[in-house]
């Protein structure tokens, strides 16, 4: 049942997202960015299913901008940056999950977020390599071979963004399916229940936070070929906080929540920030303490009419 | 020798730097200490009572100075900003934010703290604007001290050198008395030990709460009213301060009092020494250390390790 709810509405959000994009050519940036921190939040919904918060994953977000942007003078061609840099973020993953996956909850969402902070740092504080706070110009890069300019290019990383986005949601809803995902819902209920089941509640999430790493890359490259420009600021903790925000304001109940609540994210900046400019995190701030205290579900479970915090 | 006879006094400015560093975090992550005891919530917007407390703190001096009233006052000035933070921001923000989702996920908890260390962002420009905000009158105030090193004088601000340690540790003293010796401070401790046996001894742990709210956020605004002396405070302060006092209290262990002196110690030397010998460094030696310490004890420098629950 909610199976079918959920691909309707994934559809159904898809075809609405190229409509805006097409009616309103200026949105066409800022539905990718949107599309690329659903996917990035999306990561970050695995581990909220064990109970654990990263307040550190734009690490992996930054490191693959930062990765497409070393790597596009050598390699200018998009499809295979885009995995390249994916599979750095899954890497660097891995060595920082082997490490922060033995904490949990307050010591793993710390850890998470001081390992982002020294990448942050290095960004910031070596400028001969990274140019500090200035930040790295995309040069242009091939899709496919092809150089594609204008609309033409803008079009077609929203299409790559939005194709990526329908395939992890489904990538996630298996995952989550699957043993692995069932175990990783019990280190949230029980965890030592889980272990003497014989199953490793290191090992469970480990898995998972590779693949959250993985999906963060994704998140990063799509942001940096759309924006064409990486900055530090990628990695600092509030760019964090803001895919934890993103998480809860779409709702962790279900794949499609992070993209509803990263689209709903970006337009109420977009339009807060023109409507007052000094007021904008302001407005956003608010909006959240509006969704924790009224609707703990999140849009998604506002949308189906009942709460499921 | 050769480069220690060298850079001899620069060693020492930094340690100097360092401590008067140190006295300022140490408020501040002392404050988040004793909020996380209680409350088990970890105040994102802790940082942003720092900054507020900064800006208030100039704000009141730089009135007082307006008004033509004797200089002195801009010591005690500092004292009545914190305060002023603490009355006027702690009690609403606990009753009407961070009650409504008591005993709710954690992970709604840090959000309810986030939206509001947002809000607060926004605040801070549209009150003290973007332009970095200066006031150095105590600093004047009191001169410069001549402190002997080896043969040398390294010529330091009372300011720093004094009020700064001193307050940080008649507040770690204090502190400590206040918890361990009186009845309210013994209840408080009592709350963060076990919430529910002391509401069944009849403790009103709501007030409790409430009480250790303000404290904390009085002690942010404390070590940010104190550090505008010798810092100028820009948008984004609140950020930065707010990450590195997460850096010192894990770095302690969570609920250590006097262990976060001993970590602000030791990260404010840290990077106070990255800043004179290896400046890239700077931002990142706090965090290094921490990851160090939680690598070898999870449980922070002096924290005591929890037994599993079954």
């Amino acid at each position: 049942m909610s199976r079918h709810i959920e691909w309707l509405a994934a559809l159904l959000g898809a075809a609405l997202l190229v409509l805006l994009a097409w009616s309103a050519p200026w949105l066409r940036f800022v539905l990718t960015v949107a599309l690329a921190k659903g996917i990035a939040v999306l990561g970050l919904l695995l581990l909220l299913r064990a109970g654990q918060v990263s307040f550190g994953h734009a690490l992996f977000v930054a490191f693959a901008a930062y990765a497409v942007a070393f790597a596009a003078p050598s390699v200018p061609e998009a499809l295979l940056l885009l995995p390249l840099a994916a599979l750095g973020s899954a890497l660097v993953g891995l060595v920082v999950g082997l490490f922060v996956v033995r904490y949990r909850e307050i010591f793993f969402g710390m850890l998470n977020l001081a390992i982002s902070m020294v990448f942050y740092s290095l960004l910031e504080k070596f400028y001969s390599i990274t140019k500090g706070t200035d930040g790295i110009r995309l040069p242009p890069v091939t899709i496919a071979g092809q150089a594609l300019t204008g609309a033409t290019y803008e079009w077609t990383v929203f299409g790559i963004a939005l194709v990526l986005a329908l395939a992890f949601g489904a990538l996630v809803r298996v995952y989550l399916a699957s043993s692995m995902g069932q175990a990783l819902m019990g280190i949230k209920t029980r965890e030592t229940r889980l272990e003497f089941m014989g199953v490793s509640g290191r090992r469970v999430l480990l898995a998972a936070y590779v693949l959250s790493a993985l999906m963060g890359g994704v998140g990063g490259a799509i942001i940096a070929m759309t924006s064409r420009h990486v900055t530090p600021a990628l990695a600092y903790w509030t760019a964090s906080g803001e895919l934890v925000f993103i998480g809860i304001l779409g709702g962790a109940g279900s794949v499609v929540g992070p993209f509803l609540g990263a689209v709903a994210y970006e337009l109420t900046r977009v339009y807060a920030a023109a409507a007052v400019a000094d007021a904008w995190q302001l407005i956003l701030g608010a909006v959240l303490l509006a969704v924790i205290l009224f609707a703990p579900g999140g849009l998604w479970a506002l949308l189906r009419g009942r709460r499921t915090a | 020798m050769g480069w220690l006879s060298e850079n001899g006094l620069l060693l020492g400015l930094a340690a100097l730097d360092g401590l008067a560093y140190a006295a300022s975090v140490f408020m501040v992550a002392v404050g988040l200490n004793l909020v996380f005891g209680v409350m088990r919530v970890l105040n994102v917007a802790h940082g942003s009572f720092y900054a507020i407390g900064a800006y208030t703190a100039a704000s009141i001096g730089l009135a007082i100075a307006a008004a033509g009233l004797p200089s002195w006052l801009s010591l005690p000035a500092l004292l009545v900003a914190a305060a002023l933070v603490g009355l006027v921001l702690g009690p609403p923000i606990e009753r009407l934010l961070l009650r409504r989702v008591e005993g709710q996920e954690p992970v709604l908890q840090l959000l309810v703290t986030f939206a509001l260390f947002m809000i607060l962002e926004d605040v801070q420009k549209l009150i003290w604007g973007v332009q970095p905000v200066s006031y150095d009158t105590p600093l004047k105030l009191l001169g410069t001290v001549d402190v002997p090193f080896g043969e040398d004088v390294i010529p330091f601000t009372a300011y720093q050198l004094y009020v700064l340690p001193g307050i940080a540790i008649l507040t770690l003293v204090g502190l400590a008395w206040f918890l361990r010796r009186t009845l309210t401070g013994r209840i408080i401790v009592a709350v963060t030990t076990d919430r529910e046996a002391a509401t069944a001894m009849g403790i009103n742990a709501a007030r409790v709460t409430m009480l250790t709210f303000t404290c904390g956020t009085a002690l942010a605004a404390l070590g940010g009213a104190l550090a505008v002396p010798t810092t100028a405070m820009v948008p984004g302060i609140g950020a930065s301060t707010i990450v590195l006092s997460f850096a010192v209290v894990a770095t302690a262990g969570l609920g250590q009092i006097e262990g976060a002196a001993v970590s602000a110690l030791l990260i404010g030397l840290g990077r106070s020494f990255a800043v004179y010998f290896e400046p890239e460094l700077e931002v990142v030696v706090p965090y290094l250390i921490m990851v160090a310490v939680l690598l070898l004890r999870p449980q922070g420098l002096f924290g005591v390790a929890e037994t599993r629950r079954i």
